[in-house]
């Protein structure tokens, strides 16, 4: 046994650690008699709240980690443009190459459980939080997305109050630092109800040699402070993520932190400033969630060292904090740098320019013992390596839910055949729904266009923006998706489609793939059903990134999204970076006048999980649209083929609310509302025409043309099904689908299109 | 000589305005920074948008304490071309260098969208007529709505100093105002981003391109 530490300076944190001080931190007994056998003794109360936060979900991903090792993390040619340069999980964020010495920074986090209490300062401190895990690894942020889940806003106040919060979060934030927010992807079910979800990314943009490891080496070097003083809000916010949401979250709204971006927007600059001097900085991290204890438990395991730090030294905004509070708060904006030996003042002189504090607290050790002390006596002393990679990992038991196989036998034959008035009201029906519907109103609120390269408003199938790099320019894009009823049906295939969905719509918009990101948001993972959901999806996202070849290179678990009465349906959110190898290959969904429309891929015969189904006849049932990965690299393919051929004036994949939808979308353009004339006669007619119509199917893309046969030629040598569908029409604004005697009027499909959410939120 | 572009710890358009000049307009620019005292060979200076410092008080409410913008005030005394965007704008009503006050917008929330300007009355040094009568330029601000009491209204329109107006109002400004000048004619500040209207296959319009150069070519006469 080791000797116990003195009493702690403060005497209420000198108490007994019983079983209920132990459940109260989130700690198993079994995870207990590790950190005595780690300790070789009892753990003090502040040491006791260092291993609840460590070894918090959010932190460790005890939970999830195991199966996380199924992801592919690098190219299968090394030497392929998108080589991997920092690997999931090795640091902040992973890097990627792009060529020309550049690389980009990108990763996406959640902020579900904060926004879900405090929306407005949840949202906005889950976009502050992202973009220090970015700049951290030496990277200038470029552009942020989104991927937002609310409950039914039709229906639910609640659920409108905590996305106009949301909204207004993210661009308080976003907006006063000035990184563009590109939109991202919105869905609105009944599941979300009370738990939002609110994944946050941030893309960076650095040179090779400006990569920066969150790593404390050099015995004797200085370990510094950076930012404003430490509060006692959000409090253990990491602890309060890995539980669900109850009645009584919000008495844990002092959880919850209050971001300054302002603040933020300084250490954006001085950091990278300081990083910019060579040889000045070993190592940097953000103090994100587990604050201070994180960050310094971390960078000296990945140091292979020691860490000391003194918490008097540590700037404090209220008096009379002890060493539990310090060490557990999530006082935002604050970074912990270490810099070399003997060059202490210029990290002080570039912090002064900035007018920010830069405060030695400590230094880097011999050994591997994070040791803080408080006035004098030693107050923690734990093994940094064991603490940051030593929590315990689980499999957790999964079951199937019945669900499941419910959903699967049901049968589209037990609906009656469509008739023409059903058609007819349908596409209205959808195109209103808030899914589908325009979201001008949230990205309006957004300054989508500072930094002045933002070639593809939101809006379009991916985001581009333009980079400009010191002696070169790069077209970035960047799209999310995840559709939750597919991945409540069939887990693994959802997952699959999010990934295939996400390369359609950069394929749509002239990029190809260079890797992905991933928020998995999914319930209570001792619960059997909801680990099922977690391993199959995880299972699913890995076989399609290896299929596809898009790296995982990193992402963020969040579990326990529950409310009070059910989960949430299982979301793992994907988001995937590409690039475009030319400016004029960005093509947007936008088709104009005479312009022939071709489907690349298969006629949809499928109608399970369509959000016709949900809204038509209010069955969210039936089996997931079934993909092909060869089918899909096909279209893909083949659509960036087309683009790149110069063949292609407008391009738009099916999604929520089929082919029609699609179609209608592409009549909505910047400049002009126009009209189609499509002729389907050409589909099977065992096939039911609402399947045809408004049912959903992976691995299908619309591509508007004024040289079709090219693009029938080109599909015919690349072997992917394709057919004219129709012809944009000279004038006037009506779709028709001529074989069926269908037709409406696309100025008013758009008018309801665009006032749908605007409707609901400005009323 | 150069453009000089002030730089405040929050400014963030600071690096577009300077692109557009120095890249895309190909003249010499600099930044400056808000510490500094002079603002050395100027031609003419440049405020770019942001939240100067953070802009929680109001907008450009400490900036206007910045030496910078204490050889800001005496370039403009000495008939230095000042031009605000956005919160340049906000900082120049702040000192006093153009009248009136940028409040919260009327619809209490943030706009980032393409607004159609209609060109409005030219100055000897501002010539605007060359513009055309509408420009299609980006806002980006939670606090464009222009103020002034009905005095200085009825001299801004009666001394022509409003350069641009909104075709369709976006933030609630009186009398449509999106940009305007002062009386001398050589402080200009509009809300609109011309900055970001520069680049063909890249920004919704070029039409920011004609506002930079009228206010260049000002800047030579």
């Amino acid at each position: 046994m080791s000797a116990p530490l003195p009493p702690n300076p403060a005497p209420e944190l000198n108490v007994p650690i019983t079983p209920e001080l132990i459940k109260k931190h989130g700690i198993l007994p079994a995870e207990y008699a590790l950190i005595k056998e780690i300790l070789g003794r009892e753990p003090t109360l502040t040491e006791l709240g260092v291993f609840s936060v460590m070894w918090s979900e959010h932190c460790s991903y005890k939970n999830s980690r195991l199966l996380l090792r199924g992801f592919p993390m690098e190219k299968k040619d090394p030497k392929a443009l998108g080589k991997v340069l920092v690997r999931a999980g090795e640091e902040n964020a992973g890097v990627i190459d792009i060529g020309d010495g550049w690389a980009i920074c990108f990763k996406i986090e959640s902020h579900n459980h904060p926004s879900a209490v405090e929306p407005f300062e949840g949202a906005a401190t889950g976009v502050g939080g992202i973009i220090r895990d970015i700049f951290t690894m030496g990277a200038r942020p470029v552009l942020l997305t989104n991927s937002l889940r609310f409950g039914d806003i039709r229906t639910s106040a609640q659920s409108r109050r905590l996305m106009r919060g949301v909204v207004s979060g993210i661009a308080h934030y976003g907006n006063c630092i000035g990184i563009p927010d590109v939109g991202g992807d919105v869905y609105f079910d009944k599941s979300y109800e009370g738990n939002p979800l609110v994944n946050a990314l941030c893309l960076g943009t650095l040179r090779h040699d400006q990569i920066k490891r969150g790593a404390a080496t050099g015995i004797g070097n200085p370990v510094y402070y950076v930012g404003p003083a430490t509060g006692r809000d959000g409090l253990g916010g990491a602890a309060f993520a890995s539980k669900e949401l109850s009645q009584s979250s919000a008495e844990d709204r002092p959880a919850v932190q209050k971001g300054d971006p302002f603040m933020e927007k300084l250490l954006i600059e001085a950091c990278l400033e300081l990083m910019e001097v060579p040889g000045l900085v070993v190592g940097i991290q953000d103090m994100g969630a587990a604050g201070l204890t994180c960050s310094t438990a971390e960078t000296a395991s990945r140091g292979h060292s020691g860490i000391r730090i003194e918490l008097d030294l540590v700037p404090q905004r209220e008096s009379g904090m002890n060493s539990y509070e310090i060490m557990l708060s999530e006082s935002q904006e604050r970074m912990l740098v270490i810099v070399t030996k003997g060059r202490e003042k210029e990290i002080e002189d570039i912090f002064a320019k900035w007018d920010l504090h830069a405060v030695q607290i400590g230094e880097v050790t011999a050994g591997n013992d994070m040791v803080v002390t408080q006035h004098g006596v030693e107050v923690v002393r734990i093994p940094a390596s064991r603490l940051a990679d030593d929590a315990p990992l689980y499999t957790r038991e999964a079951k199937e839910p019945a669900s499941i196989a419910q959903m699967r036998a049901w049968k589209p034959d037990s609906l009656p055949k469509p008739d023409k008035a059903l058609l007819e009201k349908a596409l209205p029906a959808l195109l209103n729904h808030p899914t589908v519907a325009e979201k001008r109103w949230i990205w309006r609120q957004y300054d989508h266009m500072v930094m002045a390269g933002t070639v593809l408003e939101p809006g379009t199938d991916a985001a581009v923006v333009r980079l400009r790099l010191e002696n070169t320019e790069k077209y970035v894009a960047i799209a999310n998706d995840c559709n939750n009823a597919y991945c409540k049906a069939d887990p693994k295939l959802g997952a699959q489609i999010a990934v295939v969905e996400c390369l359609q719509n950069l394929a749509c918009s002239g990029a190809r793939a260079l890797g992905i990101t991933d928020n998995l948001n999914f319930g209570n993972p001792y619960k059997p059903e909801s680990f099922f959901y977690l391993r199959e999806a995880i299972k699913g996202l890995a076989e399609a990134c290896t299929y596809f070849d898009v790296p995982v290179t990193g992402g963020n678990v969040s579990l326990y999204n529950e409310n009070s009465e059910l989960a949430i349906d299982p979301t793992p959110t994907v988001s995937i970076a590409g690039l475009l190898d030319d400016p004029k290959h960005v093509t947007t969904q936008w088709a104009g006048r005479n312009q022939s429309l071709v489907l690349l891929g298969d006629w949809v015969d499928a109608l399970g999980q369509s959000l016709y189904l949900q809204e038509l006849h209010g069955l969210k049932t039936g089996a997931v649209p079934a993909l092909d990965f060869a089918a899909a690299q096909g279209v893909i393919d083949l659509t960036l083929s087309v683009i790149r051929e110069g063949f292609v004036k407008a391009a738009h994949d099916l999604s929520e609310g089929g082919l029609l939808a699609a179609v209608a979308e592409m009549c909505f353009g910047q400049n002009e509302t126009i009209g189609a004339d499509l002729d389907l006669s050409g589909a099977p007619a065992e096939i039911r025409r609402d399947a045809l119509l408004y049912g959903e199917g992976p691995a299908r893309i619309v591509v508007a043309t004024t040289t079709p046969d090219a693009v029938l030629a080109a599909a015919k040598a690349a072997g992917v099904p394709a057919r004219l569908i129709g012809k944009t029409t000279p004038s006037g604004s009506t779709l028709r689908v001529k074989d069926l005697g269908l037709s409406w009027n696309v100025a008013d499909l758009r008018k309801g299109w665009e006032n749908a959410i605007p409707s609901l939120m400005d009323a | 000589m150069y453009v000089a572009v002030v730089q405040f710890p929050g400014s963030n358009c600071d690096n577009d305005a300077y692109h557009a000049f120095a890249s895309v307009l190909k003249t010499p620019a600099k930044l400056v920074w808000h510490k500094d005292k002079t603002l050395g060979d100027a031609r003419a200076v440049v405020i770019p948008g942001g939240f100067s410092f953070g802009d929680y008080l109001r907008c450009g409410a400490i900036a206007q304490f910045s030496p910078a913008m204490q050889a800001v005030k005496e370039f403009a005394a000495n008939g230095g071309l000042v031009m605000g965007i956005c919160n340049g704008f906000q900082i120049l009503c702040e000192s006093g260098l153009l009248p009136g006050a940028l409040l919260r917008n009327n619809c209490l929330e943030f706009r980032c969208q393409t607004e159609t300007l209609n060109v409005q009355d030219s100055t000897d040094q501002f010539n605007v007529a060359k513009l055309g009568k509408q420009v299609r330029i980006p806002i980006a601000h939670g606090e464009g709505n222009y103020r002034i009491d009905d005095a200085g209204l009825a001299e801004l329109e009666k001394n022509k100093q409003i350069l641009f107006r909104y075709a369709h109002n976006p933030n609630g400004s009186l009398n449509d105002i999106a940009g305007i000048r002062n009386r001398t004619g050589n402080v200009f500040g509009m809300m609109p981003h011309p900055e970001r209207a520069c680049e063909a296959g890249i920004h919704p319009s070029t039409d920011g391109l004609a506002i930079l150069n009228a206010f260049l070519a000002s800047a030579k006469a």
